[in-house]
């Protein structure tokens, strides 16, 4: 077969983020955003366990810290735009890069593939990013907004808390629980697969480690509160 | 030892293709894998078959042109080996073995478990080298190059371009492939000049041919016959990056 | 002369375009000499460049680089992947970077020497010259050469010298040096200056006007066949080893491109000049498709011995010390285990023939390590050969830790080719042969690290100045005849057609085995007026056999790779004819060619510089091969028996 003296795929001009690996590095600077974002949320849940007191100050201060320089929820705001972005694009990355891989293997193979690297990337991340973007929007309905939530929009951070992981709405905590695990497999890859995608990454071994220890630990802070709640340790 | 072998038939790019059962009887143990099929194509040639076509040339692993994703692996089950340097012993006496081309769709089947591969030529075409015309070369101790970056230039500069990564990789990325080159290139001092446009060039290509994105699955090292490193990747992605911010 | 065989003698060949002159100066006065074309005509001449290996990718890369408009040919899927890519120890080059006392003029004493006095003193001396700067640009490409600590290039000492002077990429120097050459012709596709057409086939050489002026190629994938027109043609094509049909080439290897050249007119010299590698791994069942090599390094630590009485098969660990024959070190004390390729491998033969082998078929002797892993220890030999081992293990399945390993001899090169003048250029105008496929620099048997380097050394250095010269001393060569165009099409044509209706009872693989094991047994290692003879009248038998028998199944159309076969074995029988022709006319011994009638008392071989001091050159006829004699003078190097006991 000839090849034509020019290139016969021009190399395509449609910029940094029309990129396989501009995409990527989209996807990886989202994904610590939201990683960072994780890491506080989890510190803040934890403060329920210093009491109601605690924790309510905390959800106020969440509302009112910058004021009075600036009004009442603006870092909040500004905060919340930002992770809304970081999800939104976080997605369509991830989106993109499926549609892109699904396109570079138009014909399957017969026999199973057989993994070779353990296969754990391929499966979580994507059905995993799935069930922890549902169950984002449900969290977002029941503790933020309260519409799921029993105490409704108006009840103190702390009592719908309570209410939300109360033992009689089991299947809430599950999938909860769930959701959480699936966080913890997500990130166990993605820690060190962003840092690779960044090009940062060398000495494997301690890097998968590292991000599993802190993929863990994020689980750990997480799933304590709903149990605490379930057993009535907070309540 | 007698084996079952399913094999993809397809008799152009045209063709769908499907797979076919043949059975060979008394394989040696010593046999490699292609003499393996060389010894069933003997038989089809004689019963008036068209034998399956396959790449091959060196047979000694350093070619790259051989390549079948055997029962699920690309170059079959044992690490760091070719097909061609595949050896029928690790097979057991009535197994059952499946054997596809690689799947990729800037690898399109030419016939049978034949491919073409020329994405990866102009891949390299787009920066897969120094510019330094015959003759204008400096005496070759002009520039000293530390033992380890030659060292570790050479490790990425093993790759023989086979393209199992790719078949192996399922998202269909060609990255292991291209970063092994742009890793080579970019650790050696003469490599500096060109070292952004090259990396740029490069991943643009890699895309612009339909190769998957990387997620980091892994799949491709694992696979790979001269275990090209993970971390040629990372440094890909580096170089790319910094030299997109430029 | 009589019987079965039928040459005759033509008139002698000179070479007439090495400068006279110091030998020093002889590069400088012709390239100096070589007229030049100006870049605006260089775009309008083409010229075809066949093959991709080390001559043909780092000749089209450069003539690229110059401005003509080249288009390039390899049967392969990418020009990477030509057999250059294969070679594992190393290149030679006189940098005399250690100060060792190595020169260019050493360099070339050496070469000359180990050629056993066959090779032309002009193309020696300028092949050791270039080495330098063969080095300086496979670095400047980023070809990552082994380095010392003090981050300059490291070098290491090959057979048959005494200065370390070999260049190597750990065990790959082939493959790094040949990525080198295609990435540097890659640049040049997409700069648009050279047109690949890779998977086609070169089936037919286009004369016109008495010149090379084009090719007729098969593209292996649609079947179609294509004429390309060009002011001149350069064919790289590699060696023709696999005539032997187990040979360490790659399976692709053919002597077609050459064989077809030689049919329109080219001269070919030296047929019969092979080289046998001694370490290779032995052949272990009929299936066997190639061999391989080990490298040769590994004669370094190993010693080489097999049971004293023959019929011993007893498990090497039982044989004990005084039961064991280390044959190398008891013939030539001196250089024991590291006697040059072509003694090593005859020594090998000898003890086989005596009934001493081992393995299967008693076709191997032992390498045995347990010495060396004595005396250095187990880790200091795995970090020496590590992967040698691993390679020997993978295909062997036995541990070459616990169990001595088992070699035998393999073809391995061929001196032989087209025969070319000091410009490389054929006896066909405009037809150049550079790379292992011309005769030119390594005489009777080839030092290692020198292939690399003449490949090189042709393709970026010589060729794209004397390809220049006669370019340019045209000025356009005018219209090519029709006539000769359609008279090569339709050769290939009918060559074709001829393959696919047999339709016989035996595929083209079981006759190039035949073919094959009737050359390696009567004109390989060590060869007789009555082996060859017998060849000779056995090939001709065997060839008739298979226009008549074979079967190629399937069309011309599309990939067939049983046909692409079928035509390299046809050319191959011809060949192996010529070649056998050539071994019975040389009465001598000398280099890789092994006449039993002439050794001395010791059984060495016995060269006869009275008769055979000559390059033989034959030219094809109806009518039975012309032989051309070109005389070789030595005017620097003595001539000299060599001795390495
Ligand atoms: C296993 C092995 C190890 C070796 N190790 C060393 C070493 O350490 N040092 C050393 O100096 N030498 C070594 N040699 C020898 C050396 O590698 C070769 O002599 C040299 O590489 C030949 O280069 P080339 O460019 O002439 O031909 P090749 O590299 O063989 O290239 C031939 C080219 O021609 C093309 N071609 C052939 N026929 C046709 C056709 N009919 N139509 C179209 N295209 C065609 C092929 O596609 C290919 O591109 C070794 C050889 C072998 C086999
Ligand atoms: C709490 C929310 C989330 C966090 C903290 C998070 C974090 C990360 C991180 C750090 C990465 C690694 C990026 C890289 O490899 O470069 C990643 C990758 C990925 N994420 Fe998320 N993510 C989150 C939510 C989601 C959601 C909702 C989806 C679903 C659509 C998703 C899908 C993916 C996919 C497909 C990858 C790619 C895997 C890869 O390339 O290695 N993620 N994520
Ligand atoms: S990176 Fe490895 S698997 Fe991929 S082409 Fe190179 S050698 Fe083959
Ligand atoms: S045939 Fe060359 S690598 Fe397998």
């Amino acid at each position: 077969m000839a090849t034509a003296p020019t290139l016969p795929h021009a190399a395509h001009k449609g910029g940094f983020y029309a990129s396989s690996n501009g995409k990527k590095a989209l996807m990886a600077v989202t994904g610590a955003v939201l990683v960072l974002f994780l890491v506080g949320h989890m510190l803040g849940n934890l403060k329920i366990f210093l009491g109601a007191g605690s924790f309510n100050h905390y959800a106020e201060w969440l509302r009112t810290v910058g004021s009075p320089a600036l009004p009442n929820r603006t870092l909040l705001t500004i905060a919340e735009i930002v992770l809304a972005l970081a999800v939104v694009l976080h997605m369509w990355s991830a989106v993109s890069l499926a549609r892109r891989a699904a396109k570079a293997r138009p014909v399957k193979y017969a026999a199973k593939r057989k993994s070779q690297a353990g296969g754990y990337a391929t499966h979580t991340m994507r059905y995993g990013g799935v069930i922890i973007l549902l169950f984002v929007i449900w969290h977002l309905l029941d503790l933020t907004f309260g519409v799921v939530n029993p105490k409704g929009g108006d009840a103190t951070p702390y009592d719908r808390v309570v209410a939300g992981f109360d033992p009689s709405r089991w299947w809430v905590t599950v999938f909860y629980l769930v959701a959480m695990v699936m966080v913890g497999l997500h990130l166990r890859h993605g820690l060190w697969s962003a840092l690779q995608t960044l090009g940062l990454a060398h000495r494997y071994a301690a890097l998968k480690a590292g991000s599993a220890v802190i993929a863990t630990v994020l689980v750990l802070g997480f799933v304590a509160v709903p149990i605490a709640v379930m057993i009535g340790a907070v309540k | 030892m007698n084996l079952t072998l399913k094999i993809w038939r397809q008799n152009g790019p045209a063709d769908r293709g499907r797979m076919v059962t043949y059975r060979v009887e008394d394989v040696s143990p010593d046999m490699s894998f292609l003499e393996m099929l060389d010894v069933l194509n003997e038989r089809l040639i004689l019963e008036g078959d068209d034998p399956v076509a396959f790449d091959h040339d060196c047979r000694e692993g350093i070619c790259g042109m051989c390549g079948m994703v055997i029962n699920g692996v690309a170059h079959g089950e044992q690490r760091a080996t070719t097909t061609c340097q595949l050896h029928m012993r690790h097979f057991e006496d009535g197994a059952v073995v499946t054997i596809e081309p690689w799947r990729a769709a800037p690898f399109p089947v030419v016939k049978d478990l034949v491919v073409d591969r020329s994405s990866f030529d102009r891949i390299i075409q787009a920066g897969g080298f120094i510019s330094v015309p015959a003759g204008s070369a400096p005496d070759a101790h002009a520039i000293p190059v530390p033992k380890d970056d030659a060292d570790a230039a050479f490790d990425a500069a093993t790759c023989i371009g086979c393209g199992a990564c790719v078949a192996a990789c399922p998202n269909g990325s060609a990255s292991l492939f291209t970063a092994a080159k742009i890793t080579h290139l970019s650790l050696l001092p003469q490599g500096q000049p060109e070292r952004a446009s090259r990396a740029k060039a490069m991943v643009e290509q890699m895309d612009a041919e339909g190769f998957g994105g990387c997620t980091n699955t892994g799949e491709c090292t694992a696979v790979c016959p001269k275990g090209i490193p993970l971390d040629t990747i990372a440094r890909m992605n580096a170089e790319f990056l910094k030299a997109s911010s430029k | 002369m009589k019987d079965n065989v039928n040459y005759t003698v033509g008139e002698p060949i000179r070479d007439t375009k090495a400068p006279e002159g110091p030998i020093e100066d002889r590069w400088d006065t012709r390239r100096f000499q070589a007229k030049l074309v100006n870049p605006a005509n260089k775009r309008k001449l083409t010229v075809i460049v066949v093959g991709t290996g080390l001559a043909g990718g780092s000749a089209a890369a450069t003539l690229g680089e110059l401005g003509y408009k080249v288009k390039s040919f390899c049967y392969q899927d990418s020009p990477r992947r030509a057999h250059s890519i294969a070679a594992q120890g190393g290149i030679n080059a006189a940098k005399n970077y250690r100060g060792d006392g190595d020169s260019v003029y050493r360099l070339f004493y050496d070469t000359v020497k180990g050629g056993d006095f066959r090779a032309r003193e002009s193309n020696v001396y300028r092949l050791a010259q270039v080495s330098v700067n063969i080095i300086d640009q496979a670095v400047a490409q980023g070809v990552p050469f082994a380095r010392e600590y003090g981050g300059l290039l490291d070098t290491r000492s090959f057979g048959g010298a005494q200065v370390s002077r070999t260049f190597y990429a750990r065990g790959q120097t082939g493959q790094q040096l040949l990525l080198g050459a295609y990435s540097a012709l890659e640049r040049q596709i997409a700069a648009g200056t050279v047109e690949m057409h890779t998977r086609h086939e070169m089936l037919e050489l286009v004369v016109s006007g008495g010149r090379a002026r084009g090719v007729v190629v098969r593209d292996m994938v649609t079947g179609e066949i294509e004429t390309h027109l060009a002011d001149a043609v350069v064919l790289a094509t590699g060696g023709y080893g696999n005539v032997f049909f187990l040979s360490t080439n790659a399976k692709g290897c053919n002597t077609t491109a050459i064989w077809r050249a030689h049919r329109r007119g080219a001269l070919f010299a030296n047929p019969c000049f092979t080289q046998i590698h001694p370490t290779c791994i032995p052949v272990s069942g009929d299936y066997q498709s190639k061999l391989t090599l080990m490298s040769e390094s590994l004669r370094n630590d190993g010693r080489v011995w097999v049971p004293a009485r023959g019929g011993d098969d007893r498990r090497p660990a039982d044989i004990p010390e005084g039961e064991r024959d280390y044959y190398l070190e008891r013939i030539y004390p001196a250089f024991g285990n590291l006697v040059p390729r072509d003694i090593a491998s005859r020594a090998a033969k000898n003890v086989c023939d005596e009934g001493r082998g081992v393995g299967p078929g008693g076709l191997g002797v032992y390498l045995d390590f347990a010495d060396a892993i004595g005396r250095l220890g187990r880790d200091a030999v795995e970090k020496k050969y590590g992967n040698l081992f691993e390679m020997y293990e993978r295909i062997t399945g036995e541990n070459p830790y616990e169990t001595p390993m088992r070699i035998y001899p393999a073809v391995h090169y061929t001196m032989g080719g087209l025969w070319v003048d000091y410009d490389l250029q054929s006896t066909i105008p405009g037809l150049f042969v550079i790379g292992e496929a011309n005769f030119s620099d390594h005489g009777a048997n080839r030092l290692g690290a020198s292939a690399l380097m003449q490949g090189l050394a042709d393709g970026y250095f010589v060729l794209p100045t004397t390809l220049g010269d006669y370019l340019a001393g045209a000025g356009g060569f005018g219209e090519v005849d029709e006539k000769a165009v359609a008279e090569a099409e339709i050769t290939v044509r009918e060559k074709i057609e001829k393959l696919l209706c047999v339709n016989g009872t035996r595929t083209a693989d079981s006759y190039h085995r035949e073919l094959g094991r009737l050359m390696w047994d009567y004109c390989g290692m060590e060869r007789t007026d009555e082996s060859l003879r017998k060849a000779l009248q056995r090939i001709p038998e065997l060839r008739e056999e298979f226009w008549n028998n074979v079967k190629v199944p399937g069309d011309g159309e599309g990939l067939n790779q049983a046909l692409e076969r079928a035509g390299r074995v046809a050319d191959f029988f011809d060949l192996a004819e010529l070649m056998c022709i050539d071994a019975l006319h040389r009465t001598e011994s000398c280099g890789g060619h092994f006449r039993a009638e002439s050794q001395d008392a010791d059984g060495e071989a016995l060269r006869d510089d009275e008769h055979f001091a000559y390059v033989a050159a034959w030219e094809w006829g109806p009518d039975g091969p012309v032989l051309h004699k070109e005389d070789l003078n030595y005017d620097y190097v003595k001539m000299t028996q060599r001795s390495y006991k």
